[in-house]
């Protein structure tokens, strides 16, 4: 930290003087947020590097042994962890092109002034303020075999939507869709409301088609924000843990983060399972970095 | 629209208009469905077709706050005295009175739905209190690699619960902070608070440095126009962070579910591990769902002019 002189309030630089100094108030303001974020979230990180060139087992007392590269060679030479990645990356699209769909397509609807519009976009929100464990509990509910209401409105019998393993990941994919379109639904209206009215009026002047205004006006206006809804989304759903383990505990829904939660926790086998959350680690930074580049680059315009 | 309205145009609006209000029904149809279900008498919970019209009851909320016991020994004449009212006399569906710790004891719910309260308060007040300093300071004076900092700061909120809470475990397990409240709270603060400063410091960036500077020249110190002058303005922001920090940490599954079991287990973890083997019993699960996720959806209709900046960190206001 340079510590430069701070105050450039020149008629005030004397009345500053009283008091603590600026310097002073700047480090006693932000140090003691930064000394906390370092000690619990990097710190801790450290502490898992560490362990994760080891065998050390956290339920059993043997002492540790030093194992070098060979738990990350292990991972990354393991088909069941590919499987599991396969499955994420598959959950990730799934939901995450349902939600821009769904979002997307309510906020274009919602792109106009009609009665109750306040409280109807509110409502709309709800789903995704909610706990998703717990929403993942309740969707256990619905989708119910042979008395849930889903397969009732759609006929579908007694189809298991949550126990059969070729329906299992869809299922907790369009609990997901349900809680996070609205997200995308806001973000959008975002970008619509942005899009300048003048340019509508001309399209209209030229008689240009609604396919043409839509193409050619609203989509290039509205992508950047799009583009960060879809970034925020893909990241968030790569890391998803509570609703898919709520849901289900078909191996077929078996997502990256529920795989780390088990090898860490049920099958003890914490050297490795530290390794693995590096893996993970690395992928997560990979996406955040592009999330804000674009972050900056829309706040930019 | 275009400033002419031909009758197609108004057509169109009409069919969005009835699409919005249809998608919106389909949307709350799972809210209405779970709310629905904690109204119904166990018989009709699960009824093949499921059941849409019924007497609604509050037996489960009932059922929910407390389990039958065969207790031998009366309980403690001292301790029932000393119980408040609520806890005396529980009526069993209208029928007869039951006493509480002769009949009945109370169920682990109100407790986990405390832990809950406890830890999202407090780690709520302690995240934004750090955070609006912070804003404060990343707001108005230089700081060097300022924009570093700012994404060093966010990016501590975009870990995976799971990759931080193996370390985070294993630590607690060597200070004792495992399934106890504090241990909880720290994890909730070091989550929330990126997310604490960088909304405040979009809401202390709105904030004219003019009225500051006027107060330093009528003889304040910088700190008491922070708090005399700053603060009150930005109360706003501070109050809508708050709340979403508090949702945060109120529905946060993951860490609560490795770091807690029991003394400090909160709600979210509590809530599934009651559907155990058998047939669950719905309507007691759903009443407890009903009442965990009534406070959000009350913070919701209030934070509704927020909701925008919260979800993308104060990037996009409006």
């Amino acid at each position: 930290m340079a510590s430069v002189a701070l105050t450039h309030l020149d008629p005030a630089s004397r009345a500053a003087a009283r008091g603590w100094s600026d310097l002073t108030i700047r480090n006693m303001f932000i140090i003691p947020t930064l000394a906390f974020l370092i000690v619990f979230n990097i710190f801790p990180l450290i502490y898992s590097l560490g362990y994760s060139f080891t065998n050390f087992a956290a339920n059993r007392s043997e002492p540790w042994q030093f194992v070098g590269l060979q738990n990350y060679r292990e991972l990354l030479s393991d088909d069941h962890i590919w499987s599991n990645f396969v499955t994420t990356a598959k959950y990730v699209i799934v939901s995450v092109t349902g939600q821009m769909i769904v979002g997307f397509g309510l906020a274009l609807l919602l792109n106009r002034s009609f009665p109750m519009k306040g409280l109807i976009t509110t409502l709309l929100l709800l789903p995704m303020m909610m706990s998703a464990a717990v929403v993942g509990l309740f969707w256990q509910l619905l989708y119910s075999p042979s008395w849930g209401p889903i397969n009732y409105v759609f006929g579908l019998g007694d189809f298991a939507w949550l126990s059969n393993p070729d329906s299992a990941l869809y299922a907790v994919a369009i609990t997901d869709i349900w809680m996070w379109s609205p997200f995308v639904m806001l973000l959008s209206l975002a970008g619509l409301s942005a899009v300048p009215q003048h340019l509508y009026e001309a399209a209209a002047i030229d008689r240009a088609g609604w396919w043409y205004t839509f193409t050619r006006i609203t989509l290039p206006l509205v992508s950047p924000i799009l583009l960060i809804a879809l970034i925020f989304r893909t990241m968030e759903a790569f890391k998803t843990f509570d609703i898919a383990y709520t849901m289900t505990t078909q191996p077929t829904a078996e997502l990256i983060a529920i795989r780390l939660y088990k090898q860490a926790f049920q099958q003890w086998d914490t050297g490795k399972s530290c390794a693995l959350a590096y893996i993970v680690l690395i992928m997560v930074l990979a996406i955040t970095n592009l999330y804000v580049k674009y972050l900056n680059k829309v706040k930019e315009r | 629209m275009a400033a002419v309205r031909t009758t197609s145009e108004i057509a169109l609006n009409r069919i969005a208009v009835v699409s919005v209000l249809i998608a919106t029904l389909i949307f709350l149809a799972p809210i209405y469905w779970i709310a629905s279900t904690a109204f119904k008498p166990k018989e009709l919970a699960i009824t093949v077709p499921p059941t849409v019209l019924f007497q609604p009851e509050v037996t489960p909320f009932i059922r929910l706050f407390t389990k039958r016991v065969q207790m031998q020994k009366a309980v403690d004449p001292q301790v029932y005295e000393a119980a408040p009212w609520w806890e005396k006399r529980i009526y069993d569906g209208g029928e007869r009175v039951l006493k509480v710790g002769k009949d009945v004891q109370l169920s682990q719910y109100p407790d986990r739905f405390m832990n809950s309260l406890i830890v999202a308060v407090i780690s709520t007040v302690l995240a934004v209190g750090m955070g609006t300093f912070t804003a404060y300071g990343f707001s108005r004076f230089k700081i060097a690699g300022e924009a570093d900092l700012l994404f060093f700061i966010l990016s501590t909120r975009m870990l995976p619960p799971v990759v931080v809470a193996i370390p985070m475990f294993l630590m607690y397990r060597v200070v004792g902070l495992n399934d106890s409240h504090i241990g909880l709270i720290i994890l909730y603060v070091a989550f929330n608070l990126s997310f604490s400063v960088w909304l405040m410091k979009g809401f202390m960036d709105e904030i004219p440095k003019e009225y500051e500077e006027a107060a330093l020249v009528d003889g304040y110190t910088r700190m008491q126009a922070f708090f005399k002058i700053v603060l009150p303005e930005a109360a706003t922001g501070i109050a809508a962070t708050a709340v979403f920090c508090f949702i945060t940490a109120w529905n946060e599954y993951a860490f609560a579910l490795i770091m807690t079991n029991r003394r400090a287990q909160t709600a979210p973890p509590f809530i599934p591990s009651q559907i155990g083997s058998g047939l669950p019993d719905w309507t007691t699960i759903a009443a407890g769902t009903f009442l965990f996720l009534l406070p959000v959806a009350i913070f919701t209709f209030l934070l509704r002019n927020h909701l925008l900046r919260g979800v993308t960190f104060g990037a996009i206001r409006k």
